[in-house]
């Protein structure tokens, strides 16, 4: 096992503080592990599936958070930390919870984590930091450390303004991020905060990426990534919406414009197909397409020009966190029937546990074991059927999940009048292409250092999906925070 | 936010607008198209560029009244903004010296046909300039398309200028009597199909460009995919040009049609 104190800078709260050693002797650990596991207030299913906006979970209340926070028993070597991949001091912003500085606690979280309140809501836990949780040793269910950080973070942001931070003196060196989601989020407040003078250019008309585009309000409200951008605003970080960098500017621009270095987070982008007759008629859709033109275009809503094919019988296909955003969101426009198509089985579904919780409880299907092998089309071009092949797990693949095997003959038709293909995305060679000398791997991706995430050309850092290929907010936003820290000691090292 | 500092009309339902985009109107190539956003609540749509000033720092823009965003956009005064306009995208018009090289141009696709035009004249081709329309209010740029063409045929459905007849007849035309070594179309889908027929017939690779549904405009959606050559294609990072031979323009106008009825 990792040592913990190299994973964690734990700069804010120590373990070894007086008020932590204190806090422990408050109650013995059998008196904490005997606190049942707090139960996130939620909107009821029946209502939730007719709004597109409210928020599913609630959050914990104040006392919630205390009481739920008092479970964790500050382990001297805790293993959550070592689930998390950028290593937050989990027990050290858990433990401003339970003795009530929530202020703290926030500023524990933002030690490592650009965007607590994002994480909070997003972050697979369960496979991350609450599986490594003592109690899971113990046959109890672990603390539940994504609705803490949730709180922490949401109950930060609530704070007036006059208590955060003024806008600190940039040291005038010009630094370019190419990309608003996580990771160039994350990136341009570790350099901000560095005294550096950041400029983030975002290819649509607003910031946020991923955030904003893809995971839906019920989920992510808008609200929460707006204000963590406002508060990069106020650390002064400056914004440029509608700007393709390899388009609008080249990367030669940006240099003549005055920035050192860039750090490209342009994310996955191109959605994928299965390449399957008739996936291109009307009705059959990437879910990147449907969930942008709801969620950042405002299709459905009141007064917004952007359309959307609204299906009675809905069918998505893939069984990642995408996909159940795009199942749920198919409910909320009015769906009849909103069904999951996967080709493995439930256990072995990306998607976060409790988002297949929250689509179960709102009355989506699972069809688990098929894959659509072909869609049918009306007279008038449009889907209205689909030949579901089923399928039984065969030997483990190379992912080490048990691979997807046809069962010969076994093939179904299910009429349906809109499908939505959420079988992942590549990356989206528009940035990298439009750069001479930037190596590119053979998937596509841009090649960088494993450690400092610098690419072939020196002042050029990448992180997030441009360099993953596909993977989570966490991973993205520790990726900024490398680069950031790796670009600074470069920049520092170079002098100016 | 992007300021229209001109406004003209070319016909009831076609208008030319120049607009404040510096940034664009410096990296642009003939091509390129944008994507606009009228008002704070509009849709995301792609207008081909037709001209540029990077000295001014403007782009020009031929919008055609089809569709709500775009009546919007045809309403709109001198002085007045798009709520946003992100660009140059797309790939640029591979310019070179064909030979000779026919632009066919039908209805308001001779807007962005122009910068072609005038590329390939300026790479050294000969250039026979096919513009057609539905009579002779509809045809447009000519005077343009002129300064920049070896040749200029006009046809009209009505023979109201020109000769009558379709944009196919006049290619046919110059393809019968001399060789063509290359030939460019922009127009409506169904103009283009019959383009790409008869050229594919005479065997003269053509290149098309298309005008599909797009949201995004940068590759992230695939609302405006194609199938070129059996294979998917996005029109936005992939085109919009492309081998018209290739192209399956009947898959295309049916995904045209997406959102023609049960808009709601």
């Amino acid at each position: 096992m990792e040592d913990y104190t190299q994973v964690v800078g734990a700069t804010i709260s120590p373990r070894d503080a007086e008020w932590r050693e204190i806090l422990r002797q408050d109650k013995s650990a059998k008196e904490r592990s005997a606190i049942p596991r707090a139960q996130m207030p939620q909107l009821d299913p029946s209502y939730r599936v007719t709004t597109m906006e409210a928020e599913v979970n609630q959050g914990l209340s104040e006392e919630q958070a205390v009481v739920e926070a008092s479970r964790c028993l500050d382990c001297p070597n805790p293993g959550c930390v070592i689930g998390c991949p950028v290593g937050i001091n989990i027990p050290g912003f858990i433990k401003n919870i339970e003795r009530g500085d929530f202020h703290q606690a926030a500023m524990t979280l933002k030690e490592t984590s650009a965007l607590p309140a994002v994480c909070g809501r997003v972050c697979p836990q369960e496979k991350q930091c609450e599986s490594k949780c003592i109690y899971n040793k113990m046959k109890k269910e672990p603390v539940a450390i994504g609705w803490l950080e949730r709180f922490a973070a949401d109950t930060e942001q609530k704070r007036s303004d006059s208590d955060k931070a003024v806008q600190p003196l940039t040291n005038g060196r010009r630094i370019a991020v190419v990309g608003s989601g996580p990771a160039g989020l994350s990136f341009a407040g570790e350099m901000s905060r560095r005294g550096y003078d950041i400029t983030v250019f975002e290819a649509l008309h607003e910031i946020g990426g991923v955030l904003k585009y893809g995971i839906p309000e019920f989920r992510l409200p808008n609200v929460v990534v707006e204000n963590e951008i406002d508060s990069l605003r106020r650390d002064g970080v400056n914004f440029e919406v509608d700007c393709v960098i390899g388009k609008t500017y080249s990367y030669d621009d940006l240099l003549s414009m005055g920035f050192e270095a860039m750090f490209v987070a342009s994310g996955a982008g191109l959605p994928r197909f299965m390449g399957i007759p008739g996936e291109n008629l009307i009705g059959v859709m990437s879910s990147n397409e449907y969930l942008t033109r709801i969620n950042l275009m405002g299709a459905g809503r009141e007064g917004y020009a952007t359309p959307v094919l609204k299906g009675t019988r809905v069918a998505v296909i893939g069984g990642g966190n995408t996909a159940m955003d795009s199942v749920r969101t198919a409910l909320r426009m009015g769906a009849e029937e909103a069904s999951i198509v996967y080709r493995r089985s439930e256990a072995e579904m990306p998607a976060r546990v409790e988002e297949v919780h929250h689509a179960k409880e709102e009355g989506v299907k699972f069809l688990t074991l098929h894959n659509p092998v072909e869609y049918l089309s009306d007279e008038n071009g449009r889907v209205c059927a689909m030949r579901l092949q089923r399928m039984e797990l065969g030997e483990p693949d190379a992912s080490g999940r048990r691979s997807p095997v046809p069962v010969e003959g076994a093939i179904e038709e299910v009429p349906v009048d809109l499908v939505i293909v959420s079988v992942g995305v590549s990356p989206n060679p528009l940035v990298p292409s439009s750069i001479d000398g930037l190596e590119v791997t053979r998937r596509g991706t841009i090649a960088v250092d494993d450690t400092t995430l610098q690419s072939s050309i020196p002042v050029l850092y990448a992180g997030g999906d441009i360099v993953r290929g596909g993977a989570t907010v966490i991973l993205a936003m520790g990726d900024g925070r490398r680069a950031a820290a790796a670009m600074d000691e470069m920049l520092s090292a170079k002098g100016k | 936010m992007n300021k229209i500092l001109e406004k003209q009309y070319f016909s009831e339902k076609v208008v030319k607008l120049v607009v404040e985009a510096p940034s664009i109107a410096r990296s642009r190539k003939p091509g390129h198209f944008v994507i606009v956003i009228d008002e704070a609540c509009g849709e995301r749509i792609p207008l081909t560029i037709a001209d540029a000033d990077p000295e001014r720092g403007t782009i020009t823009l031929v919008v055609q009244a089809v569709g709500e965003s775009t009546q919007r956009i045809c309403a709109l005064d001198q002085g007045d903004f798009l709520h946003n306009v992100v660009g140059p995208l797309g790939r640029a018009t591979d310019i070179a010296a064909h030979g000779t090289v026919v632009c066919a141009g039908g209805g308001v696709g001779v807007a962005p046909l122009l910068p072609i035009i005038k590329a390939m004249k300026q790479a050294g081709n000969r250039v026979v300039s096919v513009i057609a329309a539905r009579n002779a209010s509809l045809i447009i740029l000519e005077d343009q398309v002129r300064e920049w063409s070896d040749e200029v045929i006009i046809m009209t459905d009505d023979g109201s200028a020109g000769d009558k007849g379709l944009v196919t007849q006049g290619v046919e035309n110059v393809i019968l009597r001399e060789k063509v070594d290359k030939v460019v179309t922009i127009g409506p889908a169904i103009m283009m199909k019959f383009v790409s027929a008869l050229t594919k017939k005479y065997e003269v690779p053509t290149i098309c460009s298309l005008n599909t549904i797009m949201v995004d405009g940068t590759g992230m959606c695939g609302a405006c995919r194609v199938s070129v050559g059996g294979k998917t294609r996005f029109v936005c990072v992939d085109g919009p040009e492309f081998d018209a031979h290739q192209v399956d323009f009947d898959e295309m106008m049916l995904r045209m049609r997406a959102y023609d009825k049960p808009r709601k």
